[in-house]
Parts: C-alpha cells; structure tokens; sequence
C-alpha cells in the first residue's frame, strides 16, 4: 500500500504530534507514505472567500500526486474534504475544469482526476481493516475510556464521501479505537461540529461550541478524547485552557489523537507518538500502560 | 433574535435569480421553513446571530445588502449538519459558501478571513514554515518542508494587488 501524504498546513507547523505518531503507525503496518515537496494549502480556509481559488488549490495538489501515479493520503479532514469536494466538481464540471488546467498549465501540470483521497483512519477501517490492524496491536488498553469526536468534514458532505460511514450514526472510528481494548464512551452531541472554522470570525461563539462538547464528554464520564482532525486538536487541545478559563471550568481532559491511541496499542513510546506535544497533559492517563521507568 | 422590520422596498428583486443560477443556491426556493437546519445547528445552540432558515428567507426576499453586508453569514461553520438533513434537498452549506464568496466580491469579509486567503494566495499555506519549524520538525525526527512557494504567484498571477476595502475587523 503506497500513498502520497498529504500533509497540509495545520499539521506540519501546529500538529507534529499527530504527524509522528501518523507517520509510525503507517510503517508498523506496512504503508509506504510518500512525501511530495510542492504540496501546499489544500484550499479549504479560502472556500469561503473565493471557491474558485480554492478549487484550484486543490487541483494543483491533485495533479501533483496524479503526476507520480499515487493516491493522496490525507490525515486533516479539512484538506480530506476540500480535495476531495473538488474532484467531485471537477469530475462533473467542464467549465471549471478548463478554467483549472489553464491555470495549471502555468506550472505545468495538468488535471485528469485519476487521484483518489483518502483519510487515514478511512485507509485504517476500510483498507488495512480490523482483523490486520489487531494483529499488530501489543500493549491492553483496557481502562482507558475514549470518547470519539468525528468532526464534520471526514464524513460530510456524504455525496463526496460515497457515504463510506454513516453520517447520523457513524462507527468506524469508534471500531477502531474499540480493537485496542480502550472502553468507548457514547455521549450526546456527539456528531456536532468544534467551532473551529468560525475561530477567524469570532472567537467567543467558536468557544461556546467546544465547550458544549467537553461539558458533554466529561459529563459522560470519558478521559480522553479521540481526534483524526488538526482543526478539532486546535479547539479542543490548544484552546482548552481558555475555554475553562472563560466558562471557570476544569475539564483537564487529554485530547489523543487516533493515531496516538493505536500508536500506544501497537507499543510505541511516549516519544515516538509525541504525546510530550499534547497540550493537555497525557502522563498521568497513561502511566498505566507505559512500564516503569519509560519516558 | 430581535427581527428588524424589513422593508421591502430595499429588496433587489433580482437576487434570488442570481442566486439560483449559482453552485449552492440552485434549491434556496424549495425552503418551505421547517427549522430542521436550525434545530441541527451547532452555531444557532449557541448563539442566536445565527440563523439559517432566516438567512435562506432574507436572500428569498432579495434583500441583497442586508444578507451581504451581515456579520451573520461567517458564522456558519460549514459543519454540514443542516445541508445533511435538509428534506427538501437545499444546500444549506454550499449556499451559507456563496453567500459568502458574493460578500468578498463585494468588499465585505472577516479580517481572519481575510488574512487566510493573503496567506494562501501569496505563501501558498496558512502557517508558512521556517527554518525554525524544520529544526523542531528535525528534532523529532520529521523531515524538512520547504519555507517558501514561488507557484501561487504563477496560479494567481492578477490576485495579489490589493482589492479594495477589507471590510469590518
């Protein structure tokens, strides 16, 4: 299994954790991630100013991996939806695709839509699947209550996705994180967005939306939380301090991305899955798992 | 939410044609206000400013400015919930995005807004790196990214002059 990855902008400069521990649960099961220098900004944060722009965007790193034969593997729901939302336009629209090969030809690339997105948790559940996935799996963890947030754009718009999970009852992350032995935990407001993409508008009403998802998951009794998004990492792990500080709260909930819980399931150390990046304190949590002594 | 009384008068009678002949507001007219798009939303729980079915009436109405010149249309988070469930097939999500993209063209966006799209169109990324980040990257064992992007002023050769007025902050 070979992918070209796609990294976007969050996650090389604000994410690195999620980007190791991505990085290491893909060798341990045998996917070659290829790394494309001219990779840039998906296109998502311009949607809303100027679609075409964004579009365009996303062409330009679609032909790149076209280019070298390789589907985009993407870990940012952002980028998953953006690149993906423009292959789908691009397939139906002629004007727009001509409109972007003009624009391509510039640098000399040209659109054909031979490349295909996928996110890596949907690499996870539908390609490698859970029956090789558990045979890599070393460490227990059971004990460790996990309370899943799907975020918005790895599953919708359903249309662009093939609706390869359940929008209003979704389960392939959950399937997942349930392989490694950590007990899931249900919660209400489960499928509701983090705010994060009204953060450049307003931050306060941003705010106001993480809080009702931490008030919810704490409530639930979970303690951690399970990621497969940058921009959810930024409202849940990076502003969570400040959303306890303006509503006088104390969640102290560890925020792991889903590559980090498998990562610790299939072994790895604190090091290798960045958990020393997490904003959120993890050592305590996770001391259970790690032997005496371990970093 | 306090309704201002709408005056009619100021409704551009043209704009839900504008509006439908566009990617997203291809459906706005088959709205029949059952409030499914608001009790799904996420933004609406929270704050009342928001409030999509009254956002697809207003642009029905064709009163153009007041949707165009609003703070209200960049609180939609484009979470999908609304368009999901939306029975009469509208796409919530993709109109709130037109309606938005008709706003910049107008002059009126968000300064964040506003400097995400300077980012991307003039460094290609919407945190650019620099060799500090490739030493933090190098530390951990990642590999370097490039700290610059030449080809976006080859893909957006006309965009990097200014474009006018910037709108509130």
């Amino acid at each position: 299994m070979r992918y070209a990855l796609f990294l976007g902008c969050t996650i090389p400069a604000r994410s690195r954790n999620y980007e190791l521990s991505a990085r290491h649960v893909a060798g341990k099961l045998g996917i070659e991630l290829v790394d494309v220098e001219e990779f840039a900004c998906c296109g998502f944060p311009i949607k809303a100013s100027d679609r075409k722009a964004s579009e365009l965007m996303a062409a330009y790193n679609l032909s790149l991996a076209e280019k070298r034969g390789l589907d985009l593997l993407t870990l940012c729901s952002s980028c998953s939806s953006a690149l993906t939302e423009a292959a789908h336009s691009l397939e139906t629209g002629g004007a727009l695709r001509g409109h972007v090969n003009d624009a391509l030809a510039r640098v000399g690339l040209h659109y054909q839509g031979r490349a295909r997105v996928r996110h890596f948790a949907r690499v996870l559940f539908e390609e490698v699947g859970a029956e090789k996935i558990a045979q890599y799996l070393e460490r227990d963890l059971k004990g460790l209550k996990v309370a899943v947030h799907y975020g918005c754009h790895y599953l919708k718009p359903s249309e662009i996705y093939d609706r390869f999970d359940s929008v209003e009852i979704p389960e392939t992350i959950e399937t997942l994180v349930a392989l490694t032995g950590a007990e899931v935990v249900d919660y209400p407001g489960k499928k509701l967005c983090c705010g994060g993409p009204v953060l450049p508008v307003d931050e306060k009403v941003a705010m106001a939306v993480a809080k009702e998802k931490l008030d919810n998951i704490v409530d639930a009794g979970a303690d951690a939380m399970c990621l497969v998004c940058p921009f959810c990492s930024v409202m849940y792990d990076g502003n969570q301090k400040s959303i306890e500080s303006e509503y006088q709260k104390s969640y102290r909930l560890p925020v792991l991305y889903l590559t980090q819980i498998l990562g610790l399931a299939m072994g790895f150390d604190r090091k290798a899955l960045g958990l020393n990046m997490n904003v959120v304190k993890t050592k305590e949590l996770l001391a259970p798992f790690f032997g005496k002594g371990s970093a | 939410m306090t309704v201002s009384k709408i005056d009619l008068d100021q409704a551009d009678a043209g704009f839900k044609k504008e509006l439908m002949s566009q990617p997203g507001g291809e459906m706005i007219s088959a709205c029949f206000m059952c409030r499914t798009c608001v009790a799904s939303c996420p933004i609406s729980a929270v704050n009342d400013r928001f409030h999509p079915l009254r956002i697809i009436r207003m642009a029905l109405y064709g009163l153009k400015h007041e949707v165009l010149r609003s703070e209200f249309i960049w609180l939609c988070s484009s979470c999908y919930a609304c368009q999901e469930r939306c029975p009469q097939g509208v796409s919530i999500t993709e109109f709130m995005t037109l309606l938005k993209n008709l706003a910049v063209k107008e002059g009126h966006m968000p300064t964040g807004i506003r400097a995400q799209l300077d980012l991307v169109k003039g460094q290609g990324r919407i945190y650019p790196l620099d060799d500090f980040d490739n030493k933090k990257r190098g530390k951990v064992g990642l590999p370097p990214l490039p700290t610059s992007c030449d080809v976006v002023q080859k893909l957006f050769p006309a965009e990097v002059e200014d474009k006018g007025p910037s709108g509130r902050g």
